[in-house]
């Protein structure tokens, strides 16, 4: 009888203090508090300090002229620049110095990685023995290496080691012709990009022909002569409108050309080594994680090894290897900041260095400098979030 | 009259040998896993070959595909002699399919696709016919169904028939299985020996490494025992089970049956 | 058919296949195209190795006292010796090392004592570890009670100086990084936020913006008056860092338990805590130990930054040694020797960890 009073309603309810809900609910509460309270505190503190110090806040200074050079800028830059432009010329360095060393690093991390996998034992052990020392060595310890020994062996200006008399590396750096786009480049270019076009077109075409007649194309080699043979005719045909920079001896230094700092140079090489090590790992992981089995399989079926490479190993080590690269290239953004060791105007040498000693604005110009890698760093890791979701194997 | 008793004579077809090995050696190193095979497979025959783990069986039938290489004696393969002669590996691999314990389908790829890859890339057909030939043999194997679907939502059984679809598309002339069924769930079995034994019935020249026995009475013509990377004995089924001659094999079937 | 009556024996190998010859040839000479390779492997042993081999070892001076003992043109490693006190303790008094070695001695006997199987108590062993060991050690190193003399921070440095920050940044780093996985994998909204702001804002920024920040930003945040000890400020900046990244290693360890852990557990009748501190993290850490020792490895490494904010680490001490008007221009020496300590640490715990984790695989039932 109770069971048929009791069938329609809800069942007891528990006492307030006890129910999981409600606790949580007064846990989170406080916890929010606390941070209120907390962020208040340190922020008042902040304020009074910086005003005791004569430190003014806000970001005015971005206004400010900055006063101090910049050995290397992408970007012009004078001395009676703003501090906001130092901002944008740091910025573009640390972009300049992360973009070349992922690409140096990948192609050094990839051969290294394949190279440990070979059958030949020596090759093999070369290349576990440049990941074994790279890795285990601090970077800042590398970048120095490079730096203060390497680097500084180089001769002076004057004695300097010359090649076919356009490149000259020496202490003060490399300098190589820079180009000068004449007015008939234009056409150059659109034909780059035509090549580009037509190369879509043709990979398109030829998948699509192999679909319905089952003959191969040798679309690799096609694309890469229309890539190389395209703008090199439009160039002969515009009367080659490119002339160079070059660089030369004036007094105790080359002027003209473009100028890789030693700096940079350093800065590069330890970077890309350091990373490649890792990367390396990544590969070998990668391809390890196909088991041998896929392998058999696709020569007993016939086969060839390129082809197992290409559609069966590769596709399969990917999977493994690219979520690495992506946080290996993300960890070489963030250890280019090491740049201040060795004086490379990067964001951090150039922003949280100089102007921060400049204005003493340490809050402000902190927090812009954690903002922009931040904001790389979140986008990355989302843009990864992303492909690995999409390249998930389809399981039960 | 059961299906091992039908002759090449009775199916009209000439007795060409298939596969030949005569005095093949093969070191792992120092270790002599394979000593002085000698085997002839005739065309439609169907060899099961069974004996203790480490015996060298699975070892022998992946010489005759050269996923192994052997060092001494020779193999040919429907005419053609395997060396290390890239041109002929080549060949024999298009005639000789094979089915591997752990399936080994390409997970990345739908059962259509995994079917498929080798008709367009080695024998270069267009899509469409490679995807005909792959439905007729998925059909043939009973699971036309999950042609769309990935390795990763089959059974166990359905992966292995699969497999055996994927080898059948390139209209192999001999099949080559190695432990087929160790890796399933017992209840899968049958499913995978059901295809298996219609297979043998088509008249495709088959060599089975497997423990089941009641597959080699059903459809072998010989079985085979291996120890000690030796061929031990060799023999029609019903003498074979009822009337071993070795210690050794009698050990075997002792612990087996 | 064939019926062998015997058992063959074994014939040996041929002998183009086996031994020296055979090694070589499926090794290094089974192409043209691996030839070429050992070909130009051994180029680059000879271009690379042979010098480096000559400069360290066999030209190189290895006793005396000042710079005049080096003039053999290799590298001299005189310098080294005759500047190792230093190497090792940066500026502490001469006469207190004893306290710098006891401290030291004391840690390694009880990672030792650890790893003995048989040991007892080993909950209580890791406990005092992790809690009570670090404030022996302060005591040791600081001073300023028990009848020990004070030795001020900045007075700290070299090879120990680097040992204190990654000892104490993994030790602090890991009690926080546990609660910051666990606030992650919460159920309450907020709470979880919270950790993943936390977590995702000092993964995503580099090493050195945080040391600045703790130098030059936390002196601003407290009350007027108070002063901050420096190494403190670059503790406090590593642990705050390393937490996040050692959070998302316990994290994967917490994913990979079963979900029948969670629920026999609370089958069992135990609350969150204490399904947490007796089931869940135990084996959870247990199992991401590797991942730990990695962290750790990262964060050895990583000492070196604080080079940038004024401390005295291992290489800043080396560094400030090939610069002393004494010793000018062996500056190779003096990195070639830092790389070397720091390549052994590395390289042992890697290898340590490696051990582990083939130890922990092969245990764990799947």
């Amino acid at each position: 009888m109770a069971a048929e009073e009791n069938s329609g309603s809800t069942p007891a309810k528990a006492a307030l203090w006890r129910r999981p809900v409600f606790r949580s609910t007064v846990f989170q509460a406080l916890l929010v508090l606390a941070i209120i309270y907390i962020g208040n505190t340190l922020l008042n503190n902040t304020l009074y300090n910086l005003e005791q110090r004569g430190i003014s806040t806000g970001f005015g200074f971005l206004d400010v002229e900055a006063g101090f050079g910049i050995v290397q800028t992408l970007v012009d830059y004078q001395e009676t620049d703003t501090f906001g432009r130092t901002f944008l010329v740091g910025l573009l360095n640390t972009l300049l110095v992360s973009f070349l060393g992922i690409i140096f690093a990948t192609i050094i991390g990839f051969i290294m990685g394949v190279a440990r996998l070979s059958k030949n034992w020596l090759v093999a052990r070369l290349a576990a023995i440049y990941v074994e020392t790279f890795r285990n060595i601090p970077l800042l310890l590398q970048i120095m290496f490079w730096y203060f020994i390497v680097l500084n062996k180089l001769p002076s200006p004057r004695q300097s080691y010359d090649f076919a008399g356009t490149i000259f590396l020496n202490k003060r750096g490399l300098s190589i012709p820079s180009p000068i786009f004449e007015t008939g480049f234009w056409i150059v270019s659109v034909a780059i990009v035509l090549a580009i076009a037509i190369i879509i077109f043709i990979s398109r075409w030829a998948r699509a022909r192999q679909e319905r007649t089952g003959e191969q194309f040798h679309t690799f080699y096609v694309s890469l002569a229309i890539l190389i043979g395209l703008p090199m005719l439009a160039f002969i045909a515009a009367g080659s409108p490119l002339s160079w920079e070059m660089p030369a001896l004036r007094g105790f230094n080359f002027r003209g050309g473009f100028v890789i700092i030693p700096e940079l140079a350093a800065l590069l090489l330890a970077l890309s080594i350091y990373t490649a090590s890792f990367i390396a790992e990544a590969v070998r992981s990668g391809i390890l994680a196909v088991s041998h089995g896929q392998t058999e399989a696709a020569f007993a079926l016939g086969l060839r090894p390129s082809f197992t490479l290409r559609l069966i190993i590769i596709p399969q080590a990917l999977r493994v290897i690219i979520p690495q690269l992506t946080s290996q290239y993300l960890n070489l953004t963030k250890n280019s900041s090491l740049a201040t060791a060795v004086g490379y105007p990067d964001l951090v040498a150039v922003f949280a260095g100089t102007t921060l000693n400049q204005t003493g604005q340490a809050v402000e110009v902190i927090a812009m400098t954690m903002a922009v890698y931040l904001t790389i760093s979140l986008t990355i890791s989302a843009y990864m979030n992303w492909y690995n979701k999409k390249k998930q194997l389809v399981e039960r | 009259m059961t299906s091992n008793e039908k002759s090449n004579t009775d199916l009209g077809v000439p007795d060409e040998a298939m596969i030949e090995i005569t005095g093949m050696h093969k070191w792992y190193g120092e270790f002599h896993v394979l000593k002085d095979i000698n085997l002839t497979v005739k065309k439609g025959e169907r060899i099961v070959v069974c004996g203790p783990s480490g015996s060298g069986k699975s070892t022998m039938i992946r010489c005759i595909n050269r996923l192994e290489e052997h060092q001494k004696g020779h193999i040919i393969v429907d005419g053609t002699e395997l060396t290390d002669d890239l041109k002929f590996i080549d060949k024999i691999r298009r005639e000789v399919g094979m089915v591997f314990q752990h399936f080994n389908l390409f997970p990345h790829l739908t059962v259509l696709e995994n079917c498929c890859l080798a008709l367009i890339w080695v024998r270069k057909m267009p899509r469409r016919e490679a995807e005909e030939i792959g439905m007729t043999y998925l059909e043939r194997v009973k699971i036309p169904e999950q042609a769309k679907k990935y390795p990763g939502q089959l059974s166990g059984g359905q992966q292995q028939r699969v497999a055996i679809a994927r080898s059948l598309c390139m209209s192999p002339n001999i099949m080559l299985f190695d432990e087929p069924t160790s890796a399933l769930d017992p209840e899968m079995i049958k499913e995978v020996l059901d295809t298996m034994v219609e297979l043998a019935e088509s008249g495709m020249t088959m060599i089975c490494v497997t423990h089941e026995m009641g597959f080699a009475k059903t459809v072998a013509n010989r079985v085979i025992f291996m120890d000690g990377g030796q061929i031990i004995e060799e023999n029609e089924p019903e003498s074979f089970f009822s009337n071993p001659q070795h210690d050794r094999t009698k050990l075997f079937l002792s612990q087996i049956m | 058919m064939a019926n062998q009556t015997t058992p063959l024996p074994d014939l040996p190998a041929p002998s183009h296949s086996v031994g020296v010859i055979g090694w070589l040839r499926s090794n290094l000479f089974s192409s043209i195209s691996n030839t070429l390779l050992t070909l130009l492997a051994f180029y680059v042993i000879y271009l690379l190795f042979l010098p480096a081999v000559n400069w360290a070892l066999l030209d190189a001076d290895w006793v005396g006292e000042t710079r005049d003992a080096c003039n053999s043109g290799g590298a001299c490693w005189v310098f080294i010796s005759a500047r190792f006190d230093q190497f090792m303790y940066g500026f502490y008094p001469e006469s207190e090392y004893w306290r710098i070695n006891l401290a030291f001695g004391i840690l390694v006997l009880l990672l030792v004592l650890l790893h003995v199987k048989q040991m007892p108590h080993k909950g209580w062993l890791s406990a005092f570890t992790l809690f009570g060991y670090p404030v022996i050690a302060f005591y040791l190193f600081y001073g300023g009670a028990f009848g020990l003399e004070l030795v001020e921070t900045s007075s700290w440095g070299g090879l120990s100086l680097t040992l204190i920050l990654s000892g104490v940044g993994i030790a602090a780093s890991l009690p926080i990084g546990i609660v910051l996985a666990l606030g992650r994998r919460s159920e309450m909204p907020i709470v979880r936020s919270v950790c993943v702001i936390f977590i995702e804002f000092w993964r995503g920024v580099p090493l050195i913006t945080v040391l600045f920040m703790s130098s030059v930003m936390l002196p601003l945040f407290l009350p007027e008056g108070s002063s901050f000890d420096k190494l403190l400020r670059a503790m406090i900046g590593i642990v705050l860092f390393e937490s996040a990244y050692m959070a998302e290693v316990v994290r994967g360890g917490l994913a990979a338990i079963p979900k029948g852990q969670y629920e026999a557990a609370m089958a069992l009748g135990l609350n969150y805590w204490k399904s947490m501190g007796l089931i869940i993290l135990p084996q959870a850490l247990k199992m991401v130990i590797p991942g730990i020792v990695n962290t750790f490895i990262g964060l050895f490494k990583d000492t070196t930054l604080v080079l940038i904010i004024g401390l005295f680490d291992f290489l800043t001490t080396v560094e400030a040694g090939f610069k002393d008007s004494h010793w000018l221009g062996y500056a190779l020496e003096g990195y070639v020797f830092a790389a070397l300590i720091y390549w052994v640490f590395c390289y042992s715990m890697s290898r340590y960890s490696q051990n582990l984790e083939q130890k922990l695989h092969t245990g764990h039932a799947r």
